[in-house]
């Protein structure tokens, strides 16, 4: 009798687990996880080495994805915000990643594409800082198309995502600064004595920026109530057009800090390569996380596990030495399973099967 | 079981997580009976469709239609059987053309005969009466017509069992009687019409028969002539009822004249959405009311004192005091609440808990960085859940799951919980069961005893009669009248409204 209870609740706590929307994309990362152990342990190693500079680094594949995921984690928080607030989603970040590390070089180097160590022109800080009022007011733009003119998102940011590269382009002039300052190297790379690489530090900063923002104002409530039903949450006093507004500003801090990892990682800018097609990936995640790309309610937890899916999925068809031209076929394939079994419709089925078999059970 | 059976419905269970729909129902429909539907919000009307029109399946029980065993999987299904139904909101598609609406999706063919698709409508049309053009565009016509085209859609793919779930919430008397009189000539062609609706008087003047609902399982099947309206209220409700008479008797002292300042004054308001510029007044324990016949404007009045439309002219006091109030949140911060006239568009955030809902309000008017603590937020969510009886799983639960009543009674929770001076309900008891009503009715006289203002705006004179000390009667977006003491009555207001002299 007891244990026929015992059972049930198991299977209750199981069901209960199931139906969270944080479940798919953690399944989905101790799927690809399982993956890796039966077909080759080794991925899991991890060892500790020196850099060419002689400070400690950890390497392996799991460092490479906490640290290549960096960027996709952060741009995931924007683009939840987004997502939630206007139903729709900004594709222009690619390109507004380009824009915000042309503007770091520019600040930092002047004219003089190829400043020698000691001679940037300011601090590192206070260009990062400019670097994010620009993506910010791209952002604002982005947002008052979509607030104000109730613009599609898509379509609006359309605009930006054609024009971004070559703007930032042209705020070098078109040439391709080098910083050989080994400080600026350090937010892509490692700080001499951690051996842990600083972009998960960002990243983790970032994700606890956003939980103290939850946890200690109402945008998630807003951005919800807007995202749902615009002309309710208007007779409450809320002004839908400012709240959409803001979480394109949102989305715009994130793009900078991005910007700043991706630029330092090479010390320079490739215009047309920078963050290529990541606006995607972050749109992936979103949708990974078991968010509605309708918008409405969200888990930004799980749109942050959904950006380090997607990683260790590239990682790992890397180490099975997929050639890179066909890595997105491969990465299709995964996804559309990933995105099906995490379509509510399927996972009510999956729940009803599992009650159906416990009915059986019982009887 | 007996001749004439067109539908027969025997055990019908339905369970959701947590609640039990549907226990042990039957029901039973006849070649060419107008069978109207009761019961409460929750009593299982909707599922009962749901499960007959294939949008649910049914746990356990059988179907006959025409006397042969039959499982509905889907609405197509339902609709190949000839089940359709007809819902509330039109779910047409208002930028195509009539014809297109009434054939949509129901042609096998690539090719579309557009010229026989358009002279079939037209016959149609002509021959259910209908005034609407074939090729007309949907959204050209008046909400009745729209409706009209939907049972027009319907019949046409020879639907022997017709359901018509509130179709008449949103039309005005004439257009009513215009779609019983359609309703009474399908009756004579044999078909089966299912009426659900919360009009007590419709109910009493097309329908044959009523089967009664109540938290789920079936009270009984009724000749209409045998089942008088207040024995139909109390099997509603499942209790005998003398609250009406009740409420009476509460109003009584509330109608009192004072020189006090009023709660709220306005001069000369209007607003962008074509309102003459009008005077309004409330004074503190106030109960007053907007009415007029639909589209008078009595709504737009109510959103121009809340800022819900643009305000283009008019001064404000509040207490005396003069004040600005161009958005929703000038209004909720001089302690005005209002609850919308369209609950589902304008009220509930669907998608989000009950507890959200409930603390919305609150929360915007306390600021962007002072979110409530969960617990706090539990707490007043729990409170009022209790205070009116809000049927719910618990206050996690998706708003959008609860029945319509609930839904308000939740819209009210939000608003009493800002605790305001001034409170606006637009239409609080429509669409929504008999005991909400009375519960509504009850709470907004206890509440002006308590000192709070209240306009209360109802299509149902009755009810406003019922609360209101004094009514404010519009004609064509315009204020025509103020009515008070000996003059509130039913035909006072007829004849104000109608405007003239005499009384017809």
């Amino acid at each position: 009798m007891s244990q026929k209870g015992s059972k049930g609740s198991i299977q209750d706590l199981f069901g209960k687990l199931v139906r969270k929307q944080i479940f798919i994309p953690i399944a989905a990362l101790f799927f690809l996880l399982l993956f890796n152990l039966i077909f080759d342990p080794g991925f899991f190693v991890i060892t500790l080495g020196t850099n060419s500079a002689g400070d400690p680094v950890l390497s392996g594949n799991l460092i490479t994805v906490i640290n290549m995921g960096s960027e996709l984690a952060i741009l995931a928080i924007g683009m939840t915000f987004v997502t939630a607030a206007s139903g729709g989603q900004d594709i222009s970040v690619g390109a507004a990643i380009a824009i915000a590390g042309s503007t770091l070089l520019r600040v930092l180097c002047g004219t003089n594409t190829r400043p020698a160590v000691g001679e940037l022109r300011t601090s590192i800080l206070v260009a990062f800082i400019i670097s994010c009022l620009v993506a910010m007011a791209f952002g604002a733009f982005n947002g008052m198309l979509v607030a104000i003119f109730k613009i599609q998102p898509m379509v609006a940011t359309l605009i930006l995502y054609t024009a971004g590269r070559s703007i930032a382009a042209w705020i070098n002039n078109n040439e391709l600064p080098i910083i050989s300052d080994p400080e600026f190297g350090y937010f892509g790379g490692f700080i001499p004595g951690i051996p842990v690489p600083t972009p998960v530090f960002i990243a983790v900063a970032c994700m606890i920026v956003a939980g103290l923002v939850l946890k200690f104002t109402n945008l998630g409530l807003y951005s919800q109530a807007v995202g749902i039903n615009e002309s309710s949450s208007r007779l409450n006093g809320l002004n839908p057009v400012f709240i959409k507004w803001l979480t394109f500003v949102i989305l715009g801090l994130c793009v900078a800090v991005a910007a700043l990892i991706k630029v330092s990682r090479l010390s320079s800018i490739n215009y047309s390569v920078i963050a290529k097609d990541i606006e995607m990936d972050a749109i992936l995640a979103v949708a990974l996380g078991g968010n509605a790309l309708s918008g409405g309610k969200f888990n930004l937890w799980a749109s942050i596990v959904g950006a380090y899916v997607i990683q260790l999925l590239t990682t790992t068809l890397f180490k099975y030495e997929v050639p890179s031209d066909a890595l997105p076929a491969y990465k299709a394939v995964v996804v559309i399973i990933l995105v099906v079994f995490s379509a509510p419709t399927v996972r009510e089925k999956i729940g009803n099967l599992k009650k159906k078999t416990v009915k059986r059970e019982v009887a | 079981m007996s001749e004439n059976a067109l539908l027969e419905l025997r055990g019908i269970y339905k369970s959701f997580p947590g609640v039990k729909a549907l226990q042990n129902v039957d029901f039973n429909l006849r070649k060419g009976e107008i069978h109207a539907l009761m019961g409460e919000n929750g009593a299982g009307k909707s599922t009962l469709i749901k499960v007959l029109t294939g949008v649910y399946t049914k746990d356990e029980g059988d179907i006959r239609l025409d006397g042969q065993n039959v499982t509905i999987r889907s609405p197509q299904d339902a609709q190949h059987m000839g089940i359709s139904t007809v819902y509330q909101e039109i779910t047409l598609c208002p930028n195509l053309s009539v014809a297109e609406n009434m054939y949509i999706g129901r042609s096998d063919n690539i090719i579309q005969n557009w010229k026989g698709m358009f002279e079939g409508a037209d016959k149609m049309l002509k021959s259910l009466d209908i005034p609407a053009e074939a090729s007309a565009q949907l959204a050209s016509c008046s909400i009745a017509v729209q409706q009209m085209v939907a049972i027009a859609r319907a019949v046409d793919m020879d639907c022997k069992v017709l359901i018509l779930d509130e179709p008449t919430s949103s039309l005005d008397d004439q257009e009513v009687q215009k779609l019983f009189k359609l309703m009474r000539d399908l009756k004579e062609r044999g078909v089966g019409i299912i009426f659900v609706t919360h009009f007590l008087d419709q109910v009493y003047e097309v329908c044959d028969k009523i089967t009664v609902l109540r938290d789920g399982k079936l009270v009984g099947e009724y000749p209409i002539k045998d089942l008088p309206r207040v024995e139909l209220v109390s099997k509603m409700l499942g209790k005998e009822l003398d609250d009406m008479s009740e409420i009476k008797t509460e109003k009584k002292d509330t109608d009192k004249e004072d020189d006090s300042t009023p709660v709220y004054e306005a001069e000369g308001l209007a607003s962008t959405e074509g309102i003459k510029p009008f005077n309004f007044y409330i004074k503190k324990g106030e109960v007053n009311g907007f009415t007029g016949l639909l589209g008078s404007g009595r709504s737009e009045c109510v959103r121009a004192i809340f800022g819900a439309d643009r305000v283009i002219s008019g001064s404000v006091k509040k207490n005396g005091k003069t004040v600005k109030i161009q958005k929703p949140i000038d209004a909720m911060k001089n302690g005005i609440a209002y609850l919308p006239e369209d609950r589902k568009v304008d009220g509930i955030v669907g998608d989000l808990s009950v507890r959200e809902n409930i603390i919305l309000a609150l929360q915007v008017m306390k600021g962007f960085f002072k979110p409530l603590s969960k617990a706090e937020a539990n707490a007043f969510a729990n409170e009022y859940i209790d205070m009116l009886k809000i049927k719910t799983a618990s206050a996690d639960t998706p708003i959008k799951s609860l029945s319509g009543g609930n839904q308000q009674k939740c819209i009210v929770a939000r608003w009493l919980l800002t605790h305001p001076e001034y409170l606006i309900l637009d239409e609080p008891t429509r669409g929504i069961d008999v005991g909400t009503k009375v519960d509504i009715q009850k709470l907004v006289l206890k509440l002006a005893g308590e000192g709070m203002s209240i306009t209360f705006i109802s299509s149902e004179t009755d009810e406003m009669l019922r609360t209101c000390s004094r009514l404010i009667v519009m004609r064509d977006r315009k204020v025509v009248g103020e009515l008070k003491g000996d003059e509130l009555t039913q035909s006072k207001i007829m004849s104000t409204i109608a405007g003239g002299e005499g009384q017809s």
